[in-house]
């Protein structure tokens, strides 16, 4: 008899570790983006996607709201909310 | 064909039958003479396989563990604190189902530090959820190598396999070993296919965090696998005697003069050959007396026990090993295996003996018989010299 033994590449992204996160979530304001990147290349989870201007986004199935995304945002862009609900989607 | 060798020797020679891809090990007394052996023979070209020197054991036991994840034959071997050193991977091992056969050369645990044979070592791992085999002799020692192959690489176990055989007493001990030919054993033994490796054109993970959605199913999956191994075990023993003709009745326990015994006693490896010689010497007297010799030690084979059992009046248990604060190891299985059930022994007492080296005599032995009377004793040293037990005055 076997149990779980192996996991093939990506399938771990099947485990949605953003329900680890308890307190608080990063919310984009989508006013003053000036597309630098710094939250997209700071994220300790690569979670963060987005290319143009006020088009940036975490995706919650990940994110673990560490904050650090808020906290280098050179234009205060991104808010901290409290967690509504121990969401899974977007 | 017959030859008279010492045990390590015997040991390598068996190895290099079996073929393996890699081997890795770090020389411990009294292992050393195995490993020297292969080391040797893959220097010289008589073994295509990759030695791989490490630093330690618990690197030598990674190695194997990489190596047989990438699907290939493997093998190590050990001793006493190299085991130790070895204890996070030997889990690993078998949490990740990966075949790696191991010899562990039986030999006692310091502090104070001592070389020479008990069970110790083995013992204490017994939960790691590997095979353990027990030999009395060197002959079985070689044949549970290649019994051990079929079984770990059996895509129905896939678990790993620990022969235990006795630091000294077998391994440095000059026996006549009837050297299984290679022929036989690449019929017995087909080549290893794994049933998923690591491979670079179809990329997977082995051994990774499982929260506590999926790990209790890994436990349980080794648990029920060990349980059904006595059954394949048995199956495997009857085919290597088929090939090699020999006479294995199931690998799990001996019966030695038990059927009509009033006192059995229950022991593993070698000593089981002085008790036999005991048991020859009381029977000529007209004693009734018997030896169950416990082979697979995991998983426990507790209704062969029962059965071989079940209408001896006295049974006393000698381990060469103890769990310190209880019940002597195997001591504790005996008394689980007749709990609860109608019938069974009035009486397991429970002895310890031979440990660090000490010889169990034929003295010992009678010494054992002597003891085991109505009143039953749990973990009762034997050959003890109470003269070294006085309190150290010299401070």
């Amino acid at each position: 008899m076997f149990g779980p033994l192996t996991v093939k590449p990506a399938e771990s992204k099947g485990d949605k570790t953003g329900s680890w996160r308890t307190q608080v979530r990063p919310h984009y304001l989508h006013k003053d983006c000036i597309a630098c990147r710094m939250c997209l290349i700071i994220c300790p989870e690569g979670c963060v996607h987005g290319k143009e201007k006020n088009a940036f986004w975490a995706d919650y199935n990940f994110c673990k709201g560490c904050g650090v995304c808020a906290d280098i945002c050179p234009k205060k862009d991104i808010a901290m909310v409290v967690e509504e609900s121990k969401g899974e989607d977007k | 064909m017959k030859e008279f060798i010492e045990g390590s020797h015997a040991i390598a020679q068996i190895i290099k039958a079996c073929q393996p891809g890699v081997i890795s090990a770090y020389p411990i007394t009294p292992q050393t003479h195995i490993v020297e052996d292969l080391a040797q023979l893959v220097a010289n070209g008589e073994l295509k396989a990759q030695f791989v020197n490490v630093e330690s054991e618990h690197s030598a036991a990674s190695v194997v563990l990489g190596g047989s994840a990438t699907g290939v034959r493997v093998y190590t071997a050990t001793s006493s604190q190299g085991l130790f050193y070895m204890q996070e991977v030997v889990f690993n091992i078998a949490g990740m189902r990966l075949p790696v056969v191991m010899t562990c050369a039986n030999r006692a645990i310091s502090a104070p530090i001592n070389i020479w044979n008990d069970q110790q070592d083995s013992i204490s791992l017994r939960d790691a959820g590997w095979v353990q085999i027990y030999a009395e002799d060197n002959q079985e020692a070689v044949d549970f190598h290649l019994i051990a192959y079929r079984l770990a690489e059996d895509k129905r176990v896939m678990l790993p396999v620990m022969v235990c055989m006795d630091g000294f007493i077998l391994t440095h001990g000059m026996e006549t070993v009837d050297m299984p030919e290679q022929e036989k054993v690449n019929k017995f033994l087909p080549n290893y296919k794994p049933l998923y490796k690591l491979d670079p054109a179809e990329p997977t993970s082995m051994g990774l965090l499982a929260d506590p959605d999926y790990y209790m199913e890994t436990r349980f999956a080794i648990q029920e696998t060990l349980k059904a191994s006595l059954g394949y075990l048995s199956e495997i023993s009857q085919e290597f005697n088929t090939v090699f003709g020999r006479n294995y009745k199931d690998l799990l326990v001996e019966e030695y003069q038990t059927k009509d015994a009033d006192k059995v006693i229950v022991a593993m490896g070698s000593v089981c050959g002085t008790i036999k010689e005991a048991v020859d010497q009381q029977r000529a007297k007209g004693k009734k007396v018997g030896l169950l010799r416990v082979i697979t030690f995991r998983p426990f084979p507790y209704a062969r026990v029962y059965e071989a059992l079940k209408d001896v009046p006295r049974v006393a248990v000698l381990d060469k090993a103890v769990s310190l604060g209880a019940y002597a190891p195997i001591a504790v299985e005996m008394k689980a295996a007749f709990y609860g059930k109608k019938k069974g022994p009035k009486v397991i007492s429970s002895f310890v003996g031979g440990l660090g080296g000490r010889d169990i005599t034929l003295e010992s032995i009678d010494e054992v018989f002597r003891r085991l009377t109505a009143k039953e004793v749990n973990s009762d040293f034997i050959d003890l010299k109470p003269e070294l037990l006085k309190e150290d005055t010299r401070r």
